[in-house]
């Protein structure tokens, strides 16, 4: 399979903190592929980098071939990455519908269309498409709530339809289960399988492990701002190096 | 946003219009049933309605927006005084000239948010108003202001002082004394003018209203409620900004070029933070964010200055002549307080109980009466249904 997201000697630091230290990652097509890593060990510098919230020292990153660092993050989404957030960031006091037909929207119309005149009600293909994505990730029947009143677990399924309804060549996800309860861990592990199933490629970070180990076909492994494994979950259950670093024996 | 079907908005917009035009006949009552009062009205109406299609949709707080009312006013004298006493080119140049100073200033300031554009805005009006104070004297004629002259019988020396209107010229107007705007003989004073002026509020809240349902101002939704999802979601959040500004500025330079059709002159007073100021209060006051709310507020912050600022001693006492002298003295003594000079008193008052207790403005106020009719009204059905039941 051909690499999708290629990072090359990504260096970050913040002041003197060293936050990524020659970072490398390969992440193929198709694959669910997680970074895992003791707090402070730089997952979420990487992954404002790749979205272009942050700007690495120096490196290079390359998505589908093209280069994505200095790019504002709406070029980086219009390239076709979306991006679901640690807490999720939705359009709080609009409707669940308006939250998915503007994704819609983004995606149709690209980056900037003046259209003043054109009712949004007319664009019935844009509101169907967002009513089966709601159905999909099981929101239809609150479709016209705003979206305020809604649970942790509800605004994150949500958060996945605002990005699944883009037809993202990747989807990047920080904490996808992060403050959730039990219930609504195993209810987004369920519905990330399913998307799954679309074939897109997913980089995950997170820090439980058995979100982790349900989802991922490929696990890297970053402690102190580099990465010092990579493999198959199976492999990475067995690393002694990971065990000392981050699993601390637990799950051996 | 999708609850509402074309044929409903129809329906508002017909029944805004029709209230919009009957206002002489349903304000007569109220004292208000006077043209230049209802000029006001739709002036500034159409004002707040443009102010709100920035604040009220992408959040974005404007503390300069008399700017392009001033320059509104300052290009349609400019017309009036080169072109023709019609008010059609005048209208039209004072939208394009604000748009053009919108855009401007727009690009500068919008490259911050929050209390920083307000602030950017802020600086750029109260240069406005100083430039057209001081520097810009032969353009504005500084404290003065800008006046329709005479026509010039020989050679013009200054255009200041001596009109040329090159086009009612060359159609053979003739003028006697100091001329007055028109639209094709229709005199634009009085009844004439408050009817042009209300056939431009209407039109200005049917754009208003189109825009408000529109792709474009479900993003200027968008990025009232979250900016950074927004940017996030492949949407370039500035350009969408900046027309917002241009647009809510154009309809600044209408109601400006309004002003000086009905009364033509343009000082540059027009243009200070205070004005600035009143149509921030008129849209918070009827309700940021609603189409109805602006128009609303801008008829009871005027309503206010021109009727409350009328009544003086005299009035309160006929008032309240039936109470017994010395009451009669004490509650005077008291209502004079909030009327006459003092209706800023009232109005602050006013302001301060609707931003504490009605957040969404008066018309938050109007939606919970409606709602509690609703209530009551399908508590009756649930009544009757229950009663039928039993029985």
């Amino acid at each position: 399979m051909a690499a999708i997201l290629e990072i090359h000697d990504v260096n970050k630091s913040f002041g003197g903190l060293r936050a990524l230290w020659e970072v490398n990652l390969t992440v193929e097509e198709g694959a669910v592929h997680a970074i895992i890593g003791p707090n402070g060990a730089g997952k979420s510098t990487l992954l404002n980098c790749l979205v272009g919230r942050l700007k690495p020292d120096t490196g290079t990153v390359l998505f589908a071939g093209q280069p994505v660092l200095g790019r504002e993050p709406y070029e980086i989404n219009q390239m076709g990455i979306a991006r679901v957030f640690q807490t999720p960031e939705i359009f709080e006091d609009l409707t669940l519908l308006d939250n998915v037909v503007i994704p819609a929207m983004a995606k149709h119309d690209g980056a900037f269309r003046f259209s003043p005149w054109q009712r949004v009600s007319a664009r019935k293909e844009l509101i169907e498409e967002a009513e089966h994505i709601l159905e999909d990730v099981g929101l239809i029947e609150q479709r016209n709530v705003v979206c305020s009143s809604l649970s942790r677990g509800d605004k994150r399924r949500l958060e996945l339809a605002m990005c699944l309804i883009q037809h993202p060549k990747l989807l990047l996800l920080d904490e996808p289960t992060a403050g959730m309860s039990r219930a609504d861990t195993n209810n987004t592990i369920e519905l990330l399988k399913k998307i799954g199933e679309r074939g897109i490629t997913k980089v995950i970070i997170e820090h439980d492990m058995h979100v982790v180990f349900s989802l991922a076909h490929r696990i890297s492994v970053l402690a102190r701002g580099t990465f010092i494994a990579e493999g198959t979950p199976e492999e990475i259950k067995g690393d002694p190096k990971v065990q000392e670093a981050y699993l601390g024996g637990a799950h051996a | 946003m999708f609850g509402k079907s074309s044929r409903q908005d129809w329906i508002f917009f017909l029944v805004f219009s029709a209230f919009v035009l009957t206002m002489p006949v349903t304000l007569a009552p109220l004292g208000a049933g006077y043209p230049d009062l209802l000029q006001k009205f739709a002036i500034y109406g159409l004002f707040a309605i443009g102010f709100n299609i920035l604040f009220g949709l992408t959040g974005y707080l404007s503390f300069g927006h008399a700017a392009f009312l001033g320059v509104g006013s300052y290009a349609a004298v400019w017309m009036f005084k080169l072109l023709s006493m019609n008010v059609l080119p005048a209208v039209v140049v004072a939208v394009v000239v604000a748009g053009i100073f919108a855009a401007a200033i727009g690009y500068v300031s919008l490259r911050r948010s929050g209390i920083y554009f307000s602030i950017l805005t802020l600086a750029f009006a109260q240069m406005s108003y100083n430039l057209a104070y001081s520097v810009l004297t032969p353009i504005t004629n500084g404290e003065t202001g800008l006046q329709v002259r005479q026509l010039a019988t020989g050679p013009v020396k200054n255009l200041l002082d001596q009109d040329i209107r090159v086009l009612d010229q060359a159609f053979g107007v003739v003028e006697h004394g100091v001329p007055t705007t028109s639209l094709f003989g229709i005199e634009m004073s009085g009844w004439p003018g408050f009817y042009f002026c209300a056939a431009m509020l209407i039109a200005g809240f049917f754009i208003a209203m189109r825009i408000s349902r529109s792709n474009f101002g479900m993003m200027l939704r968008a990025i009232k409620s979250n900016q950074n999802r927004l940017k996030y979601t492949g949407v370039n959040t500035r350009p969408y900004l900046l027309s917002a500004f241009i647009i809510s500025g154009m309809y600044a330079g209408l109601a400006g070029a309004l002003l000086a059709v009905t009364d033509p002159l343009a000082g540059a007073e027009r243009m200070q933070w205070t004005a600035s100021g009143e149509v921030v209060l008129m849209t918070i006051l009827g309700g940021a964010g609603t189409l109805l709310g602006p128009v609303l507020g801008a008829g009871v912050i005027k309503y206010f200055e021109n009727i409350f600022s009328a009544i003086n001693e005299n009035v309160l006492h006929q008032l309240f002549a039936f109470l017994p002298d010395p009451v009669e003295n004490a509650v005077v003594a008291v209502a004079g307080m909030f009327v006459g000079e003092g209706w800023h008193l009232t109005l602050g008052l006013l302001f301060m109980l609707i931003v504490i207790f009605l957040p969404g403005g008066l018309m938050e106020g109007f939606n919970r009466i409606l709602g509690l009719f609703r209530r009551g009204r399908s508590e009756e059905d649930g009544a009757a249904s229950g009663a039928d039941k039993e029985a």
